[in-house]
């Protein structure tokens, strides 16, 4: 037997998360967390409010420094990089209201996200390519918004402008993928919509979504992480975790 | 790219250009007299400065009110070799150090301080004024955008910096002239400057430099970097998760912005022949953004226009009525903010460019206050 049996690398976890804690003033808003997600595995994180799912995502991507802990994306460590590095290491982030440039048309919220010329210099030479183009167009399609492209994104409707938001991630072709509630307050026809794009974008890739309505999550979920006060409660399918009677009484029964 | 744009500059833009060139250096050489083309000539050196802050401000959303710091350090490069060849051996025989310039010697200084020595040079003198504001920008940049120092707290420290300065300035008489500035300053490799013909010639340098500073502003703002700076302003975070290093693209326009500040300052003190901490200080600064915001902050075009009539207005009524003038500034700025926050630019694409399309058969559309070019997906 292996002499280390909590140490599970042998496997070839996309993101291995170990004993992460973070702490504001005292209070552990993250409390020594760990999971493991697989390779095109989607992970769904549920949980009450103030469970710390969204600090979690912050702390992935580089928002928030963690105070313990490890996270290790591809066997990098995390915890020491910068937001832009862990970017360009292949990481891509949904903000939970859509954060999209509305000063710029929807064809220029992609082109910047488009992952070339990202250093000064680089941005100054940037051309305008038929390759980006043929890029941004493709993306456009996807998320819907292909008769859009020269409209400014201030006057896109809100599930339009998550849409966007997810567009500007694809185009990046992240590896891990994570999307903070994408689909709070749509439209139930927007709802399907976006369902139905995220079973497309998914594919070949990693996601983690952090989400309160239970029929998406059943949707789209391969696992569930519930996390409350900042831990684990439970953790498997869709089916084991509605069954948890301490999920139950904390989350679900409600 | 579509068919309305020339390498980066649209249609608009271009003719925009073209417009105030023809301004620059036909109608007003033509229409003025020596002495007034002379102080349109001091005007535009503020116009640098202003440019640098429609790409700072305007656009990136750094709201710097310490501009004068390198609008000075670029006047001072260049007093400081001017004043070095004003201060030959012949010219100081009565001083008790001769060669030196004049206030070192009031000081009681006996030789010329390390750092004026290669401002003999013409060329290192040329570099200095580009790279010493530039580098100091970009250890302000650094220092503070690293630290993700922003909004009012980065405007109120660059007004400390440029208050710091003066301070400096004034206080190191015997190497920087003090509160007088380096002053009677005469000769350029021997022309002298101080002849209207010279200050004809130096006007019409000075519109050249200027309106390269203008197609190399319309070149950063038309490329990807440009966008980026409207994004970082918009959401800042969302462009740092792209994989943006947002600092050092802040720091760059920073940087930039204070370089063509400093070629203001340099074209300054050949024009007027001195320099003084009272271009470098806190009020010349905020006057300055003030210039911009009248102009409109997210217009090239429209900081210059901004420069030339605010300082005319400034000339007329201080000559007029000398007490009035800093209530009428202060009363503009406000006015600015309150009524036309997009400045005259903004003024202009509400409601003379509309008219001026219709009556030119639609063509020229109005964008909603001048913020970019149209984009373009074709």
């Amino acid at each position: 037997m292996n002499a280390q049996p909590n140490t599970p690398m042998t496997r070839d976890f996309v993101l291995a998360v170990e004993g992460l804690t973070v702490s504001f003033d005292g209070f552990k808003a993250v409390d020594n967390l760990s999971f493991y997600v697989d390779e095109n595995e989607i992970r769904v994180i549920i949980g009450p409010n103030g469970a710390g799912k969204t600090t979690v995502l912050d702390l992935i991507c580089g928002r928030t420094k963690a105070t313990d802990g490890s996270i290790r994306f591809k066997d990098r460590e995390l915890t020491t990089m910068k937001e832009h590095e862990i970017v360009r290491a292949g990481v891509g982030r949904k903000f939970q209201n859509p954060s999209i440039y509305e000063d710029l048309t929807v064809f220029e919220n992609l082109e910047i996200s488009y992952p070339k010329g990202r250093s000064v210099f680089g941005a100054l030479m940037f051309r305008r390519d038929s390759a980006v183009k043929e890029r941004v167009r493709n993306i456009a399609e996807t998320i819907f918004l292909a008769d859009h492209l020269d409209q400014r994104a201030e006057y896109l409707s809100h599930g339009q402008k998550q849409w966007l938001e997810i567009g500007m991630l694809l185009i990046q072709d992240p590896e891990l993928l994570m999307l903070d509630e994408p689909v709070a307050g749509m439209s139930v026809s927007e709802r399907r919509k976006t369902a139905e794009l995220l079973n497309t974008i998914i594919k070949d890739r990693s996601v983690i979504v952090i989400e309160h309505d239970m029929k998406f999550v059943e949707d789209i979920a391969h696992k569930v992480t519930v996390l409350h006060q900042g831990k684990v409660l439970s953790e498997g399918s869709m089916a084991k975790v509605q069954a948890d009677p301490k999920v139950i009484e904390v989350y679900l029964g409600h | 790219m579509t068919s309305d744009r020339t390498f980066f500059l649209a249609r608009k833009d271009m003719l925009g250009i073209v417009l105030l060139a023809i301004l620059l250096a036909v109608i007003l050489p033509l229409a003025l007299d020596g002495f007034r083309l002379q102080m349109v000539g001091k005007y535009l050196t503020y116009a640098f400065v202003a440019l640098g802050l429609v790409l700072c401000w305007g656009h990136a959303g750094i709201l710097s009110l310490g501009q004068g710091i390198f609008f000075g350090l670029g006047g001072y490069c260049m007093a400081m070799y001017l004043k070095l060849e004003a201060s030959s051996i012949e010219n100081t025989k009565i001083q008790s150090t001769p060669g030196i310039p004049d206030f070192m010697d009031w000081n009681q200084l006996t030789e010329l301080p390390f750092f004026w020595r290669p401002f003999h040079s013409l060329g290192f003198t040329l570099l200095a004024i580009i790279a010493v504001p530039s580098l100091f920008a970009a250890i302000i940049g650094f220092a503070m955008f690293k630290r993700r120092v922003s909004g009012v707290y980065f405007s109120i420290i660059t007004q400390a910096i440029a208050s710091i300065l003066t301070i400096l300035i004034i206080g190191q008489q015997g190497y920087t002239g003090g509160i007088n500035g380096i002053t009677d300053l005469r000769t350029l490799q021997g022309w002298d400057i101080r002849t209207d013909a010279a200050k004809t010639i130096l006007y019409f340098v000075c519109v050249g430099l200027l309106l390269a500073s203008i197609l190399l502003a319309y070149f950063v703002k038309s490329s990807k970097l440009g966008r980026i700076l409207v994004a970082m302003r918009d959401k800042e975070d969302r462009v740092r998760f792209s994989g943006y290093d947002v600092a050092n693209f802040k720091v760059f326009v920073f940087c930039l912005a204070a370089a063509v500040s400093a070629v203001g300052g340099a074209m300054f003190t050949l024009q007027v022949g001195f320099m003084s901490p009272s271009f470098v200080g806190t009020v010349p600064s905020i006057e300055m953004v003030i210039y911009c915001a009248v102009g409109g902050r997210l217009s090239l075009l429209g900081a210059v226009y901004g420069t030339l009539l605010v300082n005319a207005a400034k000339t007329s009524l201080s000559e007029t009525f000398p007490e009035l003038w800093l209530f009428g500034l202060g009363g503009l700025f406000i006015a600015v903010v309150l009524v036309f926050p997009n400045g005259l630019a903004g003024l202009y694409e509400t409601y003379v460019s509309p008219r001026l399309g219709r009556f030119f058969g639609g063509r020229g559309k109005a964008a909603p206050a001048g913020t970019r070019a149209p984009a373009i997906a074709e």
